[in-house]
């Protein structure tokens, strides 16, 4: 893991020292809201419908034991006990006070975490898959790159009061688990006669115009990464629209322009930005692949592990659930599920936050990931571990075996915190959920993602969950429209809106009618819903939705 | 003919505990049953008006739509009932403030 440097520790608390003085400046009456709102934006500080949110950036979603144990501390002393990890792997504080804002900075600084570009019209935290480094179908860890990433667009100076927001995510494998393309820039690694480089995807992003991106360059060689980045936001800088902030991201540009034009647009920029690089930058990518060394891997006896499979019904099903495959021999990877049936998804206790960390330091070379799934990851485990872990999970209401399965639900804020919501998220996420345990129906049912957003910018992915849920706000009732077969995978895909929205009463009723017509219609229980749906198409799951129009075409 | 005026409610959210307050007569209240229901269009304005000046206490003032019932200021609109009492998925917020 990355460890700061002086510079970075210095940089930070002085960034630190001048927001405490303008939070004092602001409570003083001396500078007034307007003022004020751009500054503590830029420190990753909201007003939302109940209180402040402080949003903390987790870079490419990787933690250590002292950071988690940290952002617990910070949920117990100054919010209400719990942090919310959201899709862009950070952690949200839902209920922090004006005053104490500038105090939670500087935990946070103890452990080298910040706020900084959490928010704004900047180039925001830098997303890598939850499974870096660990994974087995990975071709190269995307962390070291990810780093020198936040490294360069940390408070770069041509970059801080762009059209919008921008956001870029990496992927290190070809099974792409970073959702590069609904990305502002998308990047996959990829080798070439032996050589490494990237495909870069440019113009995806979700939001009121869904875009998958497209590529701009399919084999960019790696000394080229900043210059060409650069090249990119710049040109977008100066042409995006900001008449219009609906039309400003990077995705209008390339839809309006063409993929064509923004890549000679972007080839004309980059044979200056080039110059401007010594190759400063391949060397610090060198330097900070150092901090990302994998840990020293053992070989151990996998008994324990078999004896547990074998004998454990509640182990094999979280096992078999919750684990992906490790490149280390005698290694899996660990997902803890945030989405016990009717909780939150994505919330975590400060206690739950501890003894993630705990299990981190004692079985897991100290490595915790965030994923945009919003669960967390143990990267790193021996599979002779794992029935202590399930034990120390279980008391901790952390063992629920469902990742990938229905009640495994991406769920933004919606309406309960964020003042942009226009209906509610967590509810129905926990009902669907709720509904579907309490059939104990899930595991016949298999892989499917559903993804709730509670309003048009969709943060919670809807656009790309194999069932999209998307709350709006219908002549003052909260109403939600469903979408089906989006995909947020390298074969990235919008979903289809399936016909007119549902009422918060009958949405979990409409969620059940799509999987029982998918339990009719799929071949066996090996074809999973979006595989049933790329070969069924939308009309049967719309004929079952609506019954009543069926009838009245006939 | 322009549509009839409905009674409303100055709010906003208070500076430093960035939590959802009401104008009263004299101040603010946390509360929705205890603020003052603005029946006329110039009062409201002139109200929110002075509420908007108060920088260094409250932060986003706007006109709320309520329905006075039993004498007591309710909200119309889904999102104005979540202000008034907190989220749905814990007891946090107004709903056990207010107990």
């Amino acid at each position: 893991m990355y460890s700061y440097s002086e510079f970075d520790t210095a940089f930070l608390a002085e960034r630190n020292r001048q927001f405490r003085g303008q939070v004092e400046r602001r409570v003083s009456g001396a500078l007034t809201e307007d003022e004020f709102k751009p500054l503590r934006l830029m420190n990753g500080l909201y007003l939302q419908l109940h209180a402040y949110m402080l949003r903390v950036a987790i870079p490419y979603g990787t933690l250590n034991s002292a950071k988690m144990r940290k952002l617990a501390e910070i949920g117990e002393r100054w919010d209400k006990g719990y942090g919310h990890f959201t899709t862009r792997q950070n952690i949200q504080y839902n209920w922090p006070e004006l005053k104490d804002v500038p105090d939670m900075l500087d935990a946070l600084a103890e452990v080298g975490m910040h706020a900084i570009q959490t928010s704004g019209n900047t180039i925001r935290n830098v997303t890598a898959d939850h499974f870096a480094g660990a994974a087995a179908d990975e071709i190269a860890d995307p962390r070291p790159v990810a780093e020198l990433m936040r490294q360069w667009s940390t408070d770069h100076p041509e970059f801080q009061f762009m059209p919008r927001k921008f956001k870029i995510a990496i992927t290190g494998s070809p099974n792409d688990r970073a959702v590069t393309k609904a990305h502002d820039i998308g990047i996959r690694m990829v080798e070439r006669d032996g050589a490494r480089g990237y495909e870069i995807i440019v113009g995806g992003g979700l939001g009121r115009t869904p875009m998958i991106g497209k590529v701009i360059n399919d084999f960019l060689p790696e000394a080229d990464l900043l210059p060409y980045l650069e090249a990119i936001v710049s040109v977008w800088n100066q042409i995006g629209r900001r008449d219009n902030k609906y039309k400003a991201r990077i995705k209008i540009t390339v839809h309006e322009h063409g993929i064509d034009e923004i890549r000679r647009l972007v080839d004309e920029r980059f044979e200056e930005t080039r110059k401007t690089f010594s190759g400063v930058d391949v060397q610090m990518l060198r330097e900070i692949e150092e901090h990302f060394a994998a840990p020293a891997f053992v070989a151990k006896s996998e008994a324990p592990f078999k004896d547990a499979y074998h004998n454990d019904p509640v182990f094999r099903s979280w096992a078999d659930m919750n684990l992906t495959a490790h490149k280390a021999d005698g290694y899996k990877i660990v997902s803890i599920s945030l989405k016990k049936h009717g909780d939150t998804p994505g919330d975590a206790t400060a206690d739950q936050m501890r003894l993630m960390a705990d299990l981190a330091e004692e079985f897991a070379h100290d490595e915790l990931r965030v994923s945009h799934e919003q669960n967390v990851i143990l990267p790193h485990v021996h599979v002779s571990d794992l029935p202590a872990i399930h034990a120390r999970l279980k008391e901790a209401g952390l063992a629920t075996a469902n990742i990938g399965l229905i009640s495994d639900i991406i769920a933004c804020p919606g309406m309960d915190y964020c003042a942009l919501a226009t209906a509610r998220s967590i509810p129905i996420a926990q009902e669907i959920a709720t509904a579907f345990d309490d059939l104990k129906r899930e595991h016949e049912i298999g892989a499917l993602k559903i993804k709730i957003s509670g309003c048009i910018n969709a943060c919670g992915h809807h656009h790309v969950g194999h069932i999209g849920i998307l709350g709006l706000d219908r002549a003052g009732v909260e109403n939600y429209q469903i979408t089906l077969g989006g995909d947020h995978t390298e074969q990235a895909k919008v979903g289809d809106r399936v016909g007119p929205g549902f009422s918060a009463d009958d949405v979990v009723p409409a969620v059940e009618r799509i999987v029982d017509t998918y339990l009719d219609l799929r071949t066996d229980e090996t074809e999973e819903f979006i595989d049933t749906y790329r070969r069924t198409g939308l009309t049967p799951f719309k004929a079952a939705l609506y019954p009543e129009t069926k009838v009245a075409a006939e | 003919m322009p549509k009839a005026f409905t009674p409303k409610v100055v709010t906003a959210n208070h500076l430093l505990a960035g939590d959802v307050i009401y104008q009263t007569a004299d101040g603010w209240t946390r509360n929705l049953s205890d603020a003052e229901v603005l029946t006329d269009v110039a009062d409201a304005d002139l109200r929110l008006i002075e509420a908007s000046q108060q920088v260094d206490e409250v932060v986003g003032a706007y006109l709320a739509d309520v329905a006075v019932e039993d004498g007591v200021p309710v909200p119309t609109h889904f999102r104005e009932t979540f202000r008034a009492t907190g989220p749905s998925n814990y007891a946090h917020g107004k709903q056990v403030e207010l107990s």
